[in-house]
């Protein structure tokens, strides 16, 4: 009974914002309503994989696309955000340096830093990574150094009078004891990049779902709108959720 | 020669207002092979001792001699047991030991070294617990696990903080005798101070018992003997006479420190210290006392 409650609420709630976008679509014209969405997008969904042009091409192939874009610009803003959170977490010198700058490049719009990677590397692809990157990696970078400092001084008692080696004390203290921290960064992380990925890839007009999104805009192609915002969402959580199994995984170990 | 020789060693800590004297003008020596305890009551300084014997900390004046050279650092041949294990939560027991064995005897091989935290396990009486966490154990095996990890190191002296304080009455009941087991085994008995808060410890365990007098700052007051064969156990200690002449002795000198200088003002400031502690300062309750 419990079960089945939990179930058709969240149901209930989806019911309930398709009924206001309904409400929505007969005030606003231009608006697709639920039933016309779907007559109009039904072709991406039924035929995910397909391919009829640049940007015309099924949604599973798109949200691709994405995923692949997102993958390598979160691969490489961890990599540069976990060592560097180490760093600051374990020298307090090093932390006390760079934390008014961490606080004033951390609020930056990825809007804003598209057009820096542009400049700098000319291409949109590459631009599109560092600007995921330098986004999405700041809650690992803060989540790491926070983690390292969380460390309790027990265990910094034990590779005292163990008198552990520092690569020692590194990969069987340091590391373990930060690594719920690391993971919920990542999370965080990730959660960034799947944002950032939509903007860059408006801007650069690169297939993908961000690009689609931007083109049907453009080609007044508005029920493609409503599809590609929903695909996002839709991803969005799920990476969120496997991060989350991912994560609960660790805490058990 | 003392194989530890603690001279005039005081030590504070830097407090609202300027600097608490912890310890002040202390001193000691420790034979070769000697097991001495030290007996206060919580928040007495004991801890901050023992870490300047172990080398965590240093002191501000005087000087700690182990095997005739000055102490600058931790020791190679020094082993630490926490009151709290401190053990790595993400390694089994195996491992944990094993982390302090590859620390101590680099030239080993891995199976050696893995050999040698089994053989230490088994002696404390965990050989199969070897491949739990600790998160897995009981207080009383997670002492043990802590225990192996020192004597795997083969050390020449031992440092327990409170090695049973966070343990049950009966739980430490049995690991009193244990510890008392392993510390008289073996050639060579291992060099090793301890603090506790409880006197019949001390005196099942201990050579010599070593009074701590409150202070702040404290000092340490004359050694007393523990004349009793070995091995001992708590049930013959508990009847035995020249067990509790040394355990009045040593009651009596931590009471005299504390009634010496009103005792209420002073009990007053440590239980706003504390806390829940102050239960500790009245151990030594005359009615106890045979």
């Amino acid at each position: 009974m419990k079960r089945l409650v939990n179930l058709l609420l969240p149901v209930c709630g989806i019911g309930l914002a398709v009924l206001v976008w309904w409400a929505a679509s007969r005030a606003v014209p231009d608006l697709p309503s639920p039933a016309r969405t779907w007559e109009e997008s039904k072709i991406y969904i039924l035929e995910p994989m397909a391919k009829r042009g640049e940007m015309d091409q099924g949604i599973a192939r798109l949200a691709y696309f994405s995923l692949l874009r997102v993958a390598r610009g979160f691969l490489l803003g961890i990599a540069i955000a976990t060592p560097l959170g180490f760093l600051l977490g374990v020298s307090p010198l090093l932390s006390r340096m760079f934390d008014p700058l961490m606080q004033i490049m951390r609020p930056i719009s990825p809007l804003a830093w598209l057009p820096l990677g542009l400049v700098l590397f000319q291409k949109s692809e590459p631009a599109a990574l560092f600007a995921i990157a330098v986004c999405s990696m700041w809650p690992t970078l803060i989540n790491t150094m926070v983690g390292v400092r969380a460390i309790p001084q027990d265990y910094w008692n034990v590779a005292k009078v163990l008198r552990l080696s520092k690569f020692t004390t590194f990969t069987r203290i340091i590391v373990p004891a930060t690594l719920p921290y690391m993971f919920t960064g990542y999370r965080l992380s990730l959660g960034i990049a799947w944002l950032v990925i939509v903007a860059s890839e408006m801007l650069t007009g690169t297939p993908g779902v961000g690009g689609f999104l931007w083109q049907e805009y453009n080609s007044l192609v508005y029920a493609h709108i409503l599809l590609a915002i929903m695909t996002i969402g839709i991803v969005g959580f799920a990476l969120d959720r496997l991060m989350g199994i991912a994560e609960a995984k660790l805490r058990a170990a | 020669m003392p194989f530890i020789e603690v001279t005039g060693v005081a030590k504070s800590f830097p407090a609202k207002g300027g600097s608490r004297h912890v310890l002040e003008n202390v001193s000691l020596t420790v034979e070769r092979g000697e097991f001495v305890a030290i007996v206060g009551a919580m928040g007495s300084g004991k801890s901050t001792f023992l870490s300047l014997l172990a080398g965590l900390t240093t002191p501000d004046a005087g000087s700690i001699r182990i095997d005739g050279e000055p102490l600058t650092s931790i020791r190679h041949d020094a082993a630490f047991v926490f009151q709290n294990y401190s053990l790595l939560p993400w390694m089994t027991a195996l491992d944990n030991v094993r982390l302090a064995v590859g620390a101590a005897f680099p030239d080993l091989s891995r199976e050696q070294q893995r050999d040698r935290a089994q053989k230490t396990l088994e002696r404390v009486g965990l050989g199969n617990a070897v491949g739990r966490r600790p998160r897995q154990l009981s207080g009383g095996m997670r002492q043990r696990v802590a225990i192996a990890r020192a004597l795997a190191t083969d050390p020449q002296v031992m440092f327990l903080d409170e090695p049973l304080g966070a343990l049950d009455a009966l739980t430490r009941e049995s690991l009193q005798g244990e510890l008392a087991r392993l510390c008289g085994e073996g050639d060579g008995r291992v060099t090793t101070v301890m603090i506790t808060n409880s006197v019949d410890e001390a005196i099942l365990l201990a050579d010599r018992i070593v009074p701590i007098l409150p202070g702040p700052p404290a000092t340490l007051g004359t050694p007393i003997d523990v004349p009793l064969p070995r091995p001992r156990s708590a049930a013959v200690l508990a009847h035995d006479d020249e067990a509790a002449r040394v355990r009045t002795h040593v009651i009596s000198t931590l009471t005299t420190a504390l009634t010496g200088r009103s005792r209420t003002r002073r009990a007053a400031a440590s239980m706003q210290k504390h806390g829940a502690d102050v239960s500790e300062l009245s151990i030594p309750v005359a009615g106890e006392v045979p």
